[in-house]
């Protein structure tokens, strides 16, 4: 119930706050590196914007990044979900919880990759 | 097309003679973004740095640029199929639910032409400046 809410919610927002990102990312890399310097600076840092801005867009990174990662495993599910296997109560309800389990699980090990760099 | 089965006289036969591309592209389109994506996740962990010239010089390789624009097409499909259901599903109101889906399109279109040309214009404008 809650992760196939999660599917059509976790869409939206990709579809909106992803897919907005994504185009800011691309436009200001082709306009040139001094546009692509103002992306760099407020979303990765190193540059003229405020920490507390790179914080913010830090979040929204790890935000983001769980959003498509539970949107892909839960999509992988419904997939799964649509061949007719996996209906009993049991393996439905395990099915759900382990892509938010495995959603959280990847996104802490891509986040800590790039933290931390290992 | 069976003739003595239910599944065969539904397949392809329903009311509407059509109807089931939309369910289908939508599985289709998650399968392509499937593939396309986990290319463009890993590829960006994999670079030394997300600098102008790191990125714009691995964007203007083919290997890049054209990988990126099938994930442009498929995962702006994927959305618009996505989100159409969304307001269908969620809009009652017949004029608001057209004008949903207008918004919808001109969006998804905007969108996707403009991330098109941005990658064509990194990949063929030469090398960095």
């Amino acid at each position: 119930m809650l992760v196939s809410i999660l599917h059509r919610a976790t869409g939206t927002a990709l579809a909106t706050a992803g897919v907005l990102c994504f185009l800011w990312w691309l436009v200001a890399l082709a306009s040139g590196s001094e546009a692509y310097g103002i992306f760099h600076s407020w979303v990765i840092g190193g540059g003229a914007a405020h920490p507390l801005v790179n914080g913010l867009a830090r979040l929204v990174g790890i935000g983001l990044t769980w959003v498509f990662f539970q949107h892909l495993c839960s999509g992988l599910r419904h997939l799964l979900l649509d061949t007719g296997a996996g209906y009993e109560l049991k393996i439905n309800k395990t099915g759900a919880l382990m892509t938010l389990v495995a959603s959280t699980v990847i996104t802490v090990v891509i986040w800590l990759a790039i933290l931390v760099g290992f | 097309m069976g003739t003595g089965t239910g599944i065969g006289r539904v397949r392809g036969l329903g009311s509407a003679k059509s109807g089931a591309h939309h369910w289908w592209h939508q599985r289709l389109t998650a399968g392509s973004n499937l593939l396309l994506m986990l290319w463009f996740v890993v590829s960006l962990l994999r670079l030394p740095s997300l600098d102008y010239i790191v990125v714009t010089q691995w964007l203007s390789s083919p290997l890049a640029a054209l990988p990126l624009a099938l994930l442009v097409i498929s995962v702006f499909y994927h959305f618009r199929l996505g989100l159409q259901v969304f307001i269908e599903d969620y809009v009652h109101d017949e004029a608001l639910k057209l004008a949903s889906i207008v918004l919808l399109n001109f969006y998804v279109i905007g969108a996707g032409a403009t991330a098109l040309f941005c990658i064509l214009k990194i990949a063929l404008g030469g090398a960095a400046a």
